[in-house]
């Protein structure tokens, strides 16, 4: 089970709303490469996994992503609080937003509603891992983009935090015995 | 950002640190330092929540944290998402 802590993994205070920048972040809630799907990849990958240190990684890693989705609606959340008819008309936001007025919806940066043909079980340690090796991987490509198209460093911020975030997962499962082919006996750090 | 945020920013800077180690942990079991440095920020992290407490009460961060008396305070404070959460 889970327990909430009433907390942003980061804090996201976006001073100036942009309906424009919502509609690009809010793939990295229900988009290919996002939040929701890292997470449910990871939480269901576990209960065909034998071994202990990657249960553990599937486990911590993917209640991380749940804090990093929250993260992401928050962002979604704040760029699109107090807009004007104009503002929603002229910055694109109007499909949006007669489907779901300011409610965040898990779609990906084309407008597409999130599918879990996102994500892979597979029920071999192998197969999981190099999907989650790749998933990272998909994800910091994600934030690289956003980043190149963003300029508020109100956004910036936390969005450099979840792409650095990437990068340390996909360390923690690269170090995952079964990916270490040369040593699968003794801890991963048995020399340290 | 006030005080109060800044407390509550060094807090969730171990609550940070932790998290890293928890993760560090599950691929070295058996790393000594990590495990030091896993208990120094847990002591860490308990003297800043005293601080915060001699200052602004019961620190809530999850619902086993609402104090037992008169009002359910867990709706008090912002949510996550609010923008002016971190100085509620």
């Amino acid at each position: 089970m889970w327990q909430y802590e009433k907390k942003l993994q980061y804090p996201v205070k976006i001073k100036n709303p942009n309906p424009k920048y919502a509609q690009i972040i809010i793939t990295q809630y229900g988009g290919p490469d996002g939040e929701l799907g890292a997470s449910m990849r990871y939480l269901t990958q576990r209960y065909s996994q034998p071994y202990n240190e990657v249960k553990g990684m599937l486990t911590d890693i993917g209640t991380e992503e749940l804090a990093h989705m929250e993260m992401i609606c928050a962002m979604v959340h704040q760029l699109t609080r107090d807009l004007t008819p104009e503002q929603i008309k002229e910055s694109g936001f109007a499909p949006y937003f007669v489907d779901h007025t300011l409610g965040v919806y898990p779609v990906a940066a084309s407008g597409y509603p999130w599918t879990a043909t996102y994500i892979q079980s597979k029920g071999d340690t192998l197969a999981d891992l190099h999907e989650d090796l790749a998933a990272e991987q998909k994800a910091r490509v994600t934030y690289d983009n956003l980043l190149r198209l963003i300029d508020d460093p109100d956004i910036k911020d936390p969005l450099k935090f979840l792409r650095a975030r990437e990068i340390v997962h996909y360390q923690r499962f690269g170090e995952a015995q079964p990916t270490r082919w040369n040593d699968y006996g003794g801890a991963a750090d048995k020399t340290a | 950002m006030n005080d109060k945020a800044r407390l509550k920013r060094q807090i969730y800077e171990l609550d940070f640190a932790l998290h890293e180690l928890v993760l560090f942990l599950d691929s070295h079991p058996t790393n000594r330092r990590a495990m030091e440095l896993m208990g120094e920020y847990r002591e860490k992290r308990a003297k800043l929540i005293a601080d915060y407490e001699k200052r602004y009460g019961k620190y809530i961060v999850t619902v086993n944290d609402v104090p037992m008396s008169g009002k359910w305070e867990w709706l008090d404070s912002p949510w996550p998402w609010d923008t002016d959460f971190m100085e509620g």
